[in-house]
Order: C-alpha cells, then structure tokens, then sequence
C-alpha cells in the first residue's frame, strides 16, 4: 500500500519536474508553442489505471476490515471491559477461563476492577469491550492495535493478540477536555505465569493494616471514599479503584511515576501534577497527608 | 468584440437574467432543504429509542384539518398569481388574502395541537427523544410558514396600498415558489411525523 | 503579445480620484457598497487579517510543543488555542478568501457588471464578519456570570456530548455555535449568489462549456455550499435546543446519541473541505495556462472531473469516523467512496502537468506557487488515500499524521494556489505589479517553512503522538521532530511578512501593470486595471473558451478548433 504511494509519488514528481525543466521558456523565443487542447486516449489512460489502482486498494482494505471487525475468538481469550473517564481508564474482568474469581459470591460484578494498567497475557487474544461514562475518548496503543473510541451510550469493541512480553504505552486520541493529554495507557503484557500472579494479586482483598490505621480512618473520614473504591471498605465509582494500588508503575493515568513523593504531591495539589482534572484538592493538613499517603502505599 | 459584428446563434445563448429571481429561489430551496433533510434524518435515526414518555402513537392526531388548509393554499396562491399575471389586481388580493387566512389558520391549529401536547399529555421538547426530535422539527417547518406569512402580509399590504401591479408578476411567483417549498415540506414531515413512525 | 489597450474602453467618465474625498466618506463607501469587486476585497482581506490571527494561535501552540513537559501555556489556554485556530482558519479565513476571489472574478470572468444579487452580496458579507467578530468576543464574554470570559475549548467539530451544558459549562460553546450559525447564513447568501450570477448572468456565447474553468469550479463550490452548509446549521440548531430548551439530540444519558452529531458534522465538514479546495483548483486552472503558454490540457474531462468530485465529496463523509466502530460494511462503503474521489482528484494533476508539457513555462512568481501546489497536492492526495484505508486509518487517524495530511492540502495546496492568484490578479485590482524579487523571496521562504514544518509532523504521528494534546513526554520520542516542526514555522511567518511588505509597497509604488500584463486570455483581462465600476461598458459577446486569444490571434482563433 505505501509501496503503491510511492510509486505514485515517484512517476508523478519525475513528470512534474521534467516538464518544468524541459519545456522552460527560452529567453529569445516568443513564440507560442502548438496549442493542444487534450487527447481522448491520454485521459482513457490516466483514467483506467487509478481506477483499477484503487479498486486493488479497496479489496485490499476491506479484507483486513473483514478480519479485524468480524473476528471470532477461541476459548482462551481474555475479557476486559474498558471504561473511559475523564481523564483516566477504568479495567474490569468479568469471570473467564483465565481468572476464576474465587470466593466471588455475586456473579455479575467483575472478578477484577483496576485503573489506567491493563494486564494481558502474551500470546492470546483479548477481547476489549468499550464504554464511557462521560464524553468521548479513544483507545490507542500503537505497537499493539489501532484505536477504536470510547462513545457513552455506546457499546464498540476490539481486540489484542501480542506476540511479545513488554510494557506498551499508548494514550487517550480523542479529545475529552481539558486533562486529554495526560490519559495514559499502561499494558503490560505478561508471560502467562505473570499474568496469573496479577491476577491472584487483583483477586485479593483490601490489605489492612494497623500500623496505616490513621491513614484509614482520614480516607474514610474524607470525602475520598465518594470517588474511589478500596476492597470492601469504600465503594466510589468516580475514581479510580484505589484497592492495588501499588500495583500499578504510575499514578493519575500514567501522569506521574507512583512515589511516595508523587503521591503526596497528588493527594494535597492534584492540579500540580495536573491541573484540571477533576480530583479536588483534599485540604488536608499536612499531618493527615503523611497519613493517607502511609496507607495508600500500603494497598498492595 | 464589438457586438455589431459578431452574431450569436441561439443555441449559444446563455440563460436569461430575467431568471435570477427563480434561479436563486431554487438555490434557497436546495439549502433549506439540506436543514430540513437533517432534521427529518434525527426524527426517522431516534423514532422509538425514547427511554420514557408519551410515544407517538400514544399523543399524535393527524392534522388534517390543517394539512387540508396548508395544501389548499398552495392552490389559493397559484389562482392569485394567475389573477395577477392577467392583470386582475382585485383577484389577485382577494386570493391573496385567502392564502394568508389558510396558512395562518394551519399556524393556530399546530398551536392548538402544542397547547394539547404540553398541558394535558405532557410532552414537552424535554420531556424525551421524540418531544425534542418532534418540536424540533414541526416547530422548524412552522417558523418557516410563519416567514412566509410575514412575506404574505407585507405584500398583501402593498396589495390593499395600490403598490402590487401586472408587471409584478414574476417576483410575486418567486415568493410563491417559496410557499410552495413550505408545502411540499410539510408533505414530507406529515407522512415522517404522522404516518410513517407513529 | 500583451495588448495594453482594454478591448472596449472605459466609458469617458472623469474618475474622481480616492485621496481628494474625506477618509469618512471614503469609509461610509466601502460600508454600504454592494460592488462585487469592492466587497471580494473586504471578503479577502477579512480572511486575510482571520489567516494571521489563525497564524498566531497556531505559533502559541507550536512554540508549547516545541519542547517536552512545557508550561509556555496551561491546557485549558491551549485547548482554546486549538479550537479557536481550526474555527478561526476554516470559517474566517478560508472561506472568505475563497469567497473573496469568486466575488472579485466571476463576473468579470462572464462578462458580467455585478453579481446576481449585490445587495444579498453585501448581507453575505456582513454576516460572516458578524460571526468572525462574534466567535472572538468569546475572549471576552466566554464564561458570561460566571467570571472573566473565554473562548471555547470543545475543538472545531465541538463533538457532543462534550458540548453538551454538563461538560461545556459557560458560554464559550455558545460563542462557537452561533458564531458560525451566523456566518452559515452569509455562506449560504453567498453559494446561492454565486450559482445564480454563473447560471443567469453570463454574457452572449458564454455557453456553459465556454466558461473558465475558474468559472466552473467555483460553480461546484457554490452547489456544495447549498447542500453542505444546513448540514452544519441544522446540527448547531439542535445543539441549541439541548443547551438552553434541556432538548436530548446528543444527551446520551436520555438515549442521544454521539455518534449523529459526528454524522451531522462530517456530512458539512467533508463537502467544506472541497468548497475550500476547489477554489484553489480554480485558480492553478487559470495560472497554469497563462504561463505554459497552452489552454487548458482536457478541458471537458476537467469539468467533468469537478462535477464528480462535488457529487462524491458528499458521499465520503464517515472516512472521519473510522474509529467509531461502525460495521465493517460501513466501514467499507466509506473506504470506496473515498478512494473513489481519488480518480478524478487524480485526472486533475494529470491534466495539469499536461498543460506544462509541450509548453513554454515562465517562471514567474504566481507559476512558482502553482509547480509546488502540484507537487504538494500531489503528496496531500497520497498520504489522503492512505489514510483512506481503514486499517492505516486505525493507527493514524486522530494523530499527527492527520494533522500534517490534512495541512498539506490546506498550506500546500489551499494557501498555495491562494498565493497564485493573489500575485497572479493583483495587476488587475491595483492597475501595479508585484516585485518579482519580493515574491520569490515570499515563495522561497515559505516552501522551506512549509516543508520544515509539515513534512516532518507525518513523524511524531507515525509514532503515535495524537492530536490535541498540550504536552507530552520526553520518552515517548517526539521532541526533535516537534522542535524541527516548531521552526518551521518561523520561515511561513518572514514569508508571509515578505509578501505583506510587498503588498503594500507594490500598490503605492509598483510598475504600471496595464490590462493584460501576464499576456492572457480570459475576459477580465480585457478590462482596464482597475476594471471600472460597472465592468463593462459594453457587454462582452463571445466565441471560444478563450475570448482574448480570438481577438490577439484572428488567424488561428481557438473558435475554430473547439
């Protein structure tokens, strides 16, 4: 396809600047040159061949349409459903052949409910379902696939099959508002070994601890428990799960690296690390801070 | 290039200007139409997608009366612009005025139709998909007929002044192409609205 | 051989000369003119001044992205820079412009005295400054009671339900819709203007297939304009209506849906983007001739070209959307179509390059601008059908790519051939001719800027940086091509500074230009320059295509060949 381009390009330019260096004007000559007003089998040609050109370039695209859109998917594949927020991504997995859910009493909630990291086992496919709870946004993570948008009230899907281990980042492509720029993706795509300690990872409730005891009792004192859900302690649905935090490399949808220090930054001024989004300020004390943030490190 | 000099058979004649009138009224449907078309387009697109609220065939009457109205002045018009085409002032006016009493009596009627729609059965442009797709909608086309109202008053005006002669003619069919124009949509939101998804 | 005699002179009228009248009465005269050639000037230079404006916004921006991790501007700033420079560039700039040639050329191209309607023309003028002046009070007026105004942020295509009163609070979004609704209105006036006065106003022997090609192509525009333009209105209507009546067209949580409103707005914005482009067409098809020294290679393919074009153009619009998820049937539709209207774009530069072939080609500056219109068109068609495929346009759609495609067409190809015909028909506005030497500095600059600055950006997109974004990271890899694309810029900004200098110095104190001073053939060069008030004092009675060429070469004239 860029090859068909090219050539192209290439006869065409050549024909360009041929005809712009042989046919200059010379300075001595003013005659007129013979006035030809076109030629019947000249515009035959030039016409066939770009149609048969882009009938070739639309057969070529439709088959790959066809195999991209109209998929269907082996027993193996891994569920996720996407849901796009203003600014960051929500992860669920419903129940599949890969993660059981044990203990998991409701069946219709998902097994696994995580933020802005996707987890996916290399070398099966997985079959992303799109959804938004606000406006629009798009999934885009180039080494991986192309990106399909994120529509309220709208249902689209897509899917990954990646050959090889890695970390893949991609971002937000459509624009959804001010903080567009800074919706990350994060995928990590793991060896399947990996990819079940994630999973039992994920599957595992709250940590609690007493020595983060303060650092609870500010979380759920706070309005933080509104937005964001941890285990079974909190149940916010604006936010982020917060449950494995410290899972995940980053924080605020790949806007800064997850550190002790980033965390602080982001729990007093969110706008520092970015600014209009739409994590409110906290106003907490500087006591409190140092609180939470000990807990929120402590969500493995 | 003297025009002496060089003839110019017929069939080398361009379009008249004595056409601009009708030429730019075509041109004003075929963008009219293009808004229209739109609105239709969201009417058929959410035709039963309302998540709640009174459905079309719950609140909908066919308005024949005031169809009946609208379509006859369709015909009332062509009468006055014969009338006035043959120099019939008086003729003229009076069909003339016949066509602004239809097409205000077709304005009343939606009016009365709306009074039903909002107070008794309580479908407001808000209400769900279909209010705002319907007001929107009727609501467009009847700003379009109050337009043309407004144009059959001034002229009616003009009319009853002594200002409306014979030599008129032409521009008065310009105006009626556009009354027409009003109709034939109302043919189209008529059948969309009342018929097709109710 | 250039004839500096008009062909039929001006009526014997003493001219009152503009300096000895008070600047105010000279102003109330170009307020209320209803003069096609008067208000074509206020149309090009209103779309002129809207094209800096655009120009700056777009520096602010690329000065921002010039580095990683920047804070030349904050995001709400740069998200108003981007929406106000796509609004600003389409609606205020190009379209005027474009408006601005047919309004000056058409009727003397037809051997016309005015415009079909010249007071319409007048309204359609101030109309659209109305909108221009009303989108940018928005600066002032955007948040209303809520606080120190602002402009809209919500991008050009304003996607619901962005736009919608929960994500779009204030006014800015207001500011955008009815800035354009009122400038749709003056568009509309305007197309309609322009297809009566083609249609009604032609002098004797000007049949259709003996118009200019210029002619031709603006006559498809103004059909497009008809069509396309309600598309917009009516989406901005029902926009309207869900803002202030609580109506539910894009309210996705009442069942509204996103997706229309894309459907709305690309059915507008793609036939828009060949109302703006066959303009330029337009004007290389005049161009290109005059200076190779043959007619028109193809003349009836190209018209036929142009009227198929129209016609697809409003067939391809959901080639916008390819990311939405529609079936693979619609996918597929759209793929065709749209590779469809490749073909006659294509015969296009085909025929164009065949009127240089064979030719005696002159390379003054108008041609310049024209060689690399071919060229670049060229480039902006290819990377077009790539993206044309859905598969490419997975991956590149939404990014940079998109960006430097969709800018090659408007810089390479629009603003190009505007540059053409601005030096190409200045002689016979003013009565002066351009610096040669200023224009060649004008089109050398601006080539290096232009390919500087959008040759590189196919890169960052190539490497998955997406459009609309303040800032990024150093790691993802885009900043070098960033800068180099950044830079570029600076190299437009002399050249349009060159070319602006030469404007001004070239009305006061240019060579006296004559009638004919480019040794053409089409009617308005057979005008005085300035052509007088009503054009011509006698209207024009032709034979052929080209009237001027009968009339310098009586014994080989083109009537007897066509």
């Amino acid at each position: 396809m860029i090859a068909i381009c090219l050539a192209i390009f290439l006869v065409v330019f050549s024909l360009i600047v041929y005809s712009t260096i042989k046919f200059r004007k010379k300075a001595d000559d003013n005659q007129e040159p013979p006035q030809i007003y076109g030629s019947n089998q000249v515009e035959l040609a030039w016409t066939v061949i770009p149609i048969l050109i882009v009938v070739v370039l639309f057969l070529a695209a439709a088959r790959v349409i066809h195999a991209v859109e109209d998929a269907q998917f082996p027993p193996n594949t891994i569920e996720v459903t996407a849901t796009g927020h203003q600014f960051w991504w929500e992860f669920q997995y419903p129940a599949s052949a890969q993660i059981r859910c044990p203990g998991r009493s409701d069946s219709t909630s998902p097994c696994i409910t995580t933020a802005n990291e996707l987890h996916v086992p290399v070398g099966a496919p997985t079959h992303i379902v799109l959804l938004s709870a606000d406006t629009d946004h798009s999934f885009w993570v180039p080494q991986l696939a192309g990106k399909i948008d994120l529509i309220p009230n709208r249902r689209n899907e897509m899917w990954i099959e990646p050959h090889d281990v890695g970390h893949y980042v991609g971002q937000c492509a459509q624009y959804c508002g001010t903080q567009h720029a800074k919706m990350l993706l994060n995928v990590m795509v793991d060896t399947p070994e990996d990819f079940q300690k994630w999973v039992q990872q994920q599957e595992a409730p709250a940590m609690v601890s007493d020595q983060v005891a303060a650092g609870r009792k500010v979380f759920e004192t706070n309005a933080c428990m509104n937005c964001h859900t941890i285990g079974t302690i909190a149940q916010g649905r604006f936010g982020p799960d917060l449950t494995h935090l410290m899972s995940r490399t980053t924080i605020a949808a790949g806007a800064a690296p997850n550190t002790q220090e980033n965390l602080t930054l982001w729990v007093k001024t969110p706008d520092a690390i970015k600014p209009g989004c739409l994590m409110p300020a906290m106003q907490l004390d500087d006591q409190d801070v140092t609180a939470l943030v000990a807990y929120l490190m402590s969500l493995h | 290039m003297a025009s002496a000099t060089i003839s110019v058979p017929q069939s080398d004649m361009p379009l008249s200007a004595n056409l601009r009138g009708k030429v730019g009224m075509w041109c004003l449907i075929i963008a009219e139409s293009a808004i229209f078309s739109i609105f239709v387009v969201a009417y058929l697109y959410y035709a039963g997608k309302s998540l709640s609220g009174p459905t079309p065939a719950q609140v909908l009457d066919v308005p024949y009366f005031a169809s009946i109205c609208l379509f006859a002045s369709s015909a009332t018009i062509i009468l006055a612009e014969r009338a006035l085409h043959r120099g019939k002032i008086k003729q003229f006016g009076l069909f003339w005025f016949l066509t602004l009493a239809l097409g205000v009596t077709f304005l009343v009627e939606t009016g009365i139709e709306w009074d039903r729609l909002i107070y008794k059965d309580g479908l407001t442009i808000s209400t769900n998909l279909f209010g705002t797709t319907y007001y929107s909608l009727v609501g467009l086309h009847a700003f379009h007929v109050t337009v043309g109202a407004i144009g059959l008053t001034i002229i009616l005006l003009l009319t009853l002044f002594g200002g409306v002669k014979q030599e008129h003619a032409e521009r008065i069919s310009v105006f009626g192409m556009y009354w027409h124009f009003v109709d034939a949509i109302w043919v189209v939101v008529l059948s969309v609205v009342y018929f097709i998804t109710r | 051989m250039a004839d500096a005699q008009p062909m039929v002179p001006p009526l014997a009228i003493p001219q009152e000369r503009e300096g000895t009248r008070p600047f105010v009465q000279v102003m109330h005269d170009w307020i209320v003119t209803v003069d096609h050639k008067r208000l074509g000037l206020m149309y090009f230079s209103y779309g002129i001044v809207a094209l800096v404006v655009g120009g700056i916004e777009a520096s602010i921006m690329r000065a921002q992205l010039a580095f990683a991790n920047n804070h030349l501007v904050s995001p709400e700033v740069f998200n108003r820079l981007f929406t106000m420079h796509g609004t600003t560039m389409i609606f205020f700039a190009a379209m005027p412009i474009v408006f601005g040639f047919a309004n000056y050329l058409v009727p003397l191209m037809i051997g016309a005295r005015d415009m079909a309607f010249p007071r319409l023309n007048a309204w359609g003028f101030w109309m659209s400054a109305l909108g221009g002046v009303i989108l940018y009070f928005s600066f002032v007026g955007g948040f209303g009671l809520y606080g120190a105004g602002s402009a809209p942020d919500v991008g050009w295509f304003a996607y619901a339900p962005l736009t919608s009163p929960a994500f779009s609070v204030g006014h800015s979004t207001d500011y955008w819709i009815v800035g354009l609704l009122i400038s749709g209105f003056g568009s509309i006036a305007t197309g309609l203007n322009i297809m009566t006065t083609i249609l009604c106003m032609r002098c004797p022997g000007m049949k259709l297939g003996r118009m200019p090609l210029f002619v031709w192509m603006n006559t498809v525009m103004a059909g497009l304009v008809l069509v396309a333009i309600g598309p917009l209105t009516a989406a901005q209507l029902m926009l309207l209506i869900d803002r202030y009546l609580g109506g539910h067209f894009f309210d996705t949580q009442a069942g509204g849906s996103a997706v229309i409103w894309m459907h709305f707005f690309w059915i507008f914005g793609h036939p828009e983007v060949y109302i703006l482009v066959l303009p330029a067409f337009a004007v290389v098809s005049e161009v290109i001739p005059v200076f190779s020294r043959k007619p028109i290679f193809g003349y009836n393919i190209m018209v036929a070209a142009t009227v198929s074009i129209g016609f697809i153009s409003l067939g391809v619009w959901a080639h916008h959307m390819f990311t939405v998820g529609m079936t693979s049937y619609a996918n597929a539709f759209f793929v065709a179509s749209t590779a469809a209207i490749a073909v006659p774009t294509g015969i296009k530069i085909f025929n164009w390059v065949g009127t240089m072939w064979g030719g005696k080609i002159i390379f003054k500056t108008p041609m310049l601008f024209c060689i690399a219109f071919l060229c670049q068109f060229l480039i902006a068609g290819l990377t077009g059908i790539m993206l044309a495929a859905a598969p490419f346009d997975w991956q590149l759609g939404n990014s940079y790519f998109v960006i430097a495609h969709f800018h090659y067409v408007i810089l390479g190809g629009i603003v190009f051939g505007v540059f053409a015909g601005a030096y190409y028909w200045f002689p016979k506005v003013t009565g002066r001719m351009m610096s040669e030497t200023l224009g060649k500095w004008h089109f050398w600059l601006f080539l290096i800027g232009f390919h500087m600055t959008f040759d590189f950006m196919h890169i960052p997109g190539l490497l998955g940086m997406p459009r609309r974004i303040y800032t990024y990271e150093a790691s993802r890899g885009w900043e070098t091509w960033n800068l180099i694309v950044s830079i570029g810029v600076i190299f437009q900004a002399l050249g349009v500074l060159v070319w602006v200098f030469n404007v001004i110095r070239s009305y006061f104190k240019g060579k006296i230009a004559g009638s004919d001073p480019w040794d053409a053939w089409t009617l308005e060069w057979s005008t005085s320059s300035p052509p007088p008030d009503y054009n011509y004092a006698e209207l024009p009675v032709i034979r052929s295509r080209r009237p001027l060429w009968d009339l310098k070469h009586p014994e080989d004239p083109d009537w007897k060949y066509e």
